[in-house]
């Protein structure tokens, strides 16, 4: 049940980088800020995935221990991100960013 | 094919599927639940990598708190429907080609690069015990650090979320 001995690295690599750009997509196309902000958890997942892979393969524990500092900023990105949206929900409305464009040039 | 390979190919399809139902489901309570199934399936990759203690804490940070967080938020905007606008396909044809070709760049940048893997690592590195250690010896200053900055999450989160900031 090892997987440093029968998966090849690369695996890691490219399945890190599918789950980061479809993050990506998901951030371009939708117009809910809650599934962008959902989509940006899924790339930091990505990012995740591939430093404990990273860290395994290389046989440093630091990676995860990063990976660990990682979920604590982003459980509190969550939390401040969506107190601003239901703010902004109180106030606009709406949830749509091509309604919330004040800050656009 | 040994049964390591079939746990990591059914996973990482679970993933990346999910993944992408997540992007293009139109009911945003299907997305988030979509999003709980591509954690479970990472937290299965985080096993296989032998990092239990990360695999524990990431179903519970993500499927537990996380999610939670965002049903709720959900459900008091009441979007709990199919009703949503969406950009226009022109737009989504841009952005769909633009993800592609981020994917390609980052896998021709892998592609050629020689990393030297460490079979004979330590499988233990992944525990409890060695994460503790490391984490209390060598990045005490960043766990402190990192509970000032839930202390300053809290406090921002119950500012912003008053009815009347008077």
């Amino acid at each position: 049940m090892e997987a440093i001995n029968s998966i090849p690295l690369n695996y890691y690599i490219i399945l890190s980088t599918a789950l980061f750009c479809i993050g990506a997509l998901g951030v371009m196309t939708r117009r809910n800020a809650i599934i962008m902000f959902m989509c940006i958890e899924l790339m930091l997942n990505a990012v995740n995935l591939l430093m404990v892979a990273f860290s395994r393969y290389l046989g440093d524990s630091n990676g995860q221990v990063f990976v660990f500092f990682i979920m604590a900023v982003a459980a509190a990105e969550v939390a401040v991100g969506l107190a601003i949206l239901i703010m902004i929900y109180r106030n606009a409305n709406t949830s749509d960013t091509e309604v919330l464009n004040e800050l656009k040039w | 094919m040994s049964i390591t390979l079939i746990i990591f190919w059914f996973l990482s399809f679970l993933a990346l599927i999910s993944a992408a139902i997540v992007v293009f489901a139109k009911n945003p309570v299907h997305s988030v639940l979509f999003l709980i199934i591509t954690f479970f399936a990472i937290a299965g990759h985080y096993l296989l990598l032998s990092a239990q203690f990360l695999a524990a804490v990431h179903i519970i940070v993500y499927a537990g708190a996380i999610m939670v967080l965002f049903l709720y938020v959900i459900m008091m905007f009441n979007l709990n429907k199919e009703t949503e606008p969406h950009k226009k396909p022109l737009i989504k044809f841009i952005a769909v080609i633009a993800a592609g070709l981020l994917m390609l760049t980052l896998v021709a940048a892998f592609k050629g690069t020689e990393i030297t893997v460490v079979t004979a690592a330590d499988p233990s590195i992944g525990s409890v015990e060695t994460l503790g250690k490391v984490l209390f010896k060598e990045f005490l200053l960043p766990f402190e650090v990192s509970s000032i900055l839930f202390l300053a999450a809290m406090v921002g989160a119950v500012y912003l979320s008053k009815k009347d900031l008077n």
